[in-house]
């Protein structure tokens, strides 16, 4: 309950923000490109708008992952709200986990919204929805989990360290998120001291080359369900892992 | 209380930690499965090299680098498991060269990984002539690249005259491997270009530095003016045998027909043979390893290859 009251407030506070005004833009993109597309492409109107609408949702939930959580903690702390909120019976832990639930549903909403705006302009485009495009909605779904995880690392990077270091640390290690398989691949290859740093480092660093399906659902591919459940499952442990340390360290900090 | 419960909570978090973690790491084992060894790193993040090179922000070097890395570890890792599609390589040497024109390295191995059947390679050797071809243009004064794409004619397009003729320009080139003289004119004779091959060899035997080149060179000279001897001579030999019926017992009796002034020798100075029936031979073949016609049965040559 008190965990849900939290969320909540820090749900409110990012629509006070002005969060949600990307969708505008978002909308603007999508109508506009639809628009465009069909004047000068042949035959990749389906697969440019999906590439397109995909990697905008995409881009602007990580931005809002990491802007927003870098300044979860920081900005209660900074504002002193913090300790009206700790000084009542609510665990540290807990704040923690309500920041992290408040942040990932404001980009549940937002990507919903963004969703809406894609199959909108793919409705448009098309004049008619396809199987495939049920498909899309997997890719969305995807990009949801890796809001979910980028939320919780930039999480547990603010938790440590200044707003600032906990952007740059969160966004290089999305970058070496998407490149976790290479780190794996290098792992296979070499032996060693090589072998043992680069596979810990592949499974420390987020796994966001299975979560990125864009292409090949931009190309009316299937996607098994066995990978829609262990994906989600991975997302969820590894994101419960980060949040946790996050809170370890939150419970740890000295507040004086 | 407060203290109690906060060690409580440390304690909670830290087994979070460590089971979430240890099952993500399990449940990414499981993924890996799912999704099968083709569909991982299957993918080029970004498949135009233009776009990439524009993307790189002036640091194509280093990406040039990565690259290279990548399709190293591309060609390795389906080398490895004995992979029947290497569906990657080209691109990745394509966005590699494209990225850095000058990485010769990329063409040269490239060329290797491209071009030699699955499971050993791509089984792609039209794209490795192309590679290379890229690279010669890109990098003129290069003799190995000629060198490269000569033997990519020779071996793997059966292209001999093609081959000749780059290893001709590249031969050409300052600080250029002798060596590249002599394949030349080798495929030149393999290719049929008999004259060519003839003009290429006396001009390394002319030009040669290297005495091992200038001794291989003249051995291929002789051994193709013995060709052209035992030709001409079998056709005399003919000629005998329509004019009297029968064929001559030696080379005598082709003086005494007047087709012939007097026995004729190889071009190391040996007289040439006539077998009974009616053959010329070579009295010794060693000595002109090259040759295609003359060599008694079973004979096989001996040939020495010549060092820089």
């Amino acid at each position: 309950m008190r965990i849900a009251y939290i969320a909540a407030n820090t749900f409110r506070e990012a629509v006070r923000d002005r969060v949600l005004y990307n969708l505008i833009i978002f909308a603007l993109l999508m109508i506009g490109s639809s628009l465009l597309l069909g004047q000068i492409t042949i035959g990749v109107e389906r697969e440019l708008l999906v590439n397109l609408g995909l990697t905008a949702i995409s881009i602007f939930g990580v931005l809002i992952a990491i802007f927003i959580g870098i300044g979860l903690v920081s900005k209660e702390i900074d504002k002193r709200t913090v300790y009206t909120v700790l000084t009542r019976p609510v665990q540290r832990w807990q704040f923690i986990l309500g920041k992290y639930f408040g942040l990932v549903s404001t980009l549940a909403v937002n990507t919903l919204f963004m969703a809406a705006g894609l199959f909108a302009a793919l409705l448009f485009v098309m004049r008619r929805f396809q199987h495939a495009d049920v498909y899309v909605l997997v890719a969305i779904f995807f990009i949801l989990l890796q809001f979910i995880m980028v939320t919780s690392f930039t999480m547990l990077f603010s938790s440590f360290s200044t707003p600032i270091e906990s952007a740059v640390m969160a966004f290089c290690f999305f970058v070496i998120g998407n490149f976790s398989e290479d780190l794996r691949a290098l792992a296979a290859a070499s032996t060693g001291a090589v072998k043992i740093f680069a596979s810990a480092a592949a499974y420390l660093v987020p796994n966001f080359s299975a979560l990125n399906i864009s292409s090949s659902v931009a190309h009316g591919e299937a996607v098994a369900g066995r990978i829609i459940l262990l994906n989600t499952g991975y997302a969820i442990l590894y994101s419960a892992a980060m949040v946790a340390a996050a809170a370890l360290i939150f419970q740890r900090r000295d507040m004086k | 209380m407060n203290s109690f419960s906060n060690k409580k909570a440390s304690i909670a978090l830290t087994i979070t930690i460590v089971v979430c973690f240890a099952c993500s790491v399990l449940l990414l084992r499981k993924i890996d499965v799912a999704r099968g060894p083709g569909l991982i790193r299957e993918s080029l993040y970004i498949s135009s090299p233009s776009a990439l090179k524009r993307m790189s922000l002036g640091y194509t070097g280093l990406l040039a680098d990565i690259y290279w890395t990548r399709a190293v570890q591309y060609f390795g890792s389906h080398h490895q498991r004995s992979a029947e599609e290497y569906n990657l390589l080209f691109p990745l040497l394509d966005i590699t060269t494209t990225l850095d024109p000058k990485l010769t390295v990329a063409y040269r191995f490239g060329a290797t990984f491209l071009t030699e059947p699955p499971p050993q390679g791509a089984g792609q050797p039209e794209k490795a002539v192309e590679l290379v071809k890229r690279g010669i243009e890109r990098n003129p004064y290069d003799w190995r690249l000629y060198y490269d794409l000569g033997f990519l004619q020779a071996w793997d397009l059966h292209d001999y005259l093609a081959a000749s003729k780059t290893f001709e320009k590249g031969s050409q080139l300052p600080n250029s491997n002798p060596a590249l003289k002599v394949l030349a004119a080798a495929y030149a004779s393999r290719g049929g270009d008999l004259e060519t091959s003839r003009l290429l060899w006396r001009s390394t035997y002319e030009t040669a530095a290297n005495e091992a080149i200038r001794q291989n060179a003249l051995q291929h000279l002789q051994s193709m003016k013995a060709d052209d001897d035992v030709s001409a001579l079998e056709k005399v030999v003919e000629q005998y045998r329509v004019k009297t019926g029968s064929l001559p017992a030696s080379f005598s009796d082709l003086i005494s027909a007047g087709l012939l002034r007097a026995v004729p020798t190889d071009p190391t100075g040996r007289p040439y043979k006539l077998t009974a029936d009616g053959k010329i031979q070579l009295q010794d073949p060693d000595a002109m390893p090259f040759i295609t016609k003359g060599a008694p049965p079973h004979w096989k040559p001996k040939i020495t290859i010549p060092k820089d």
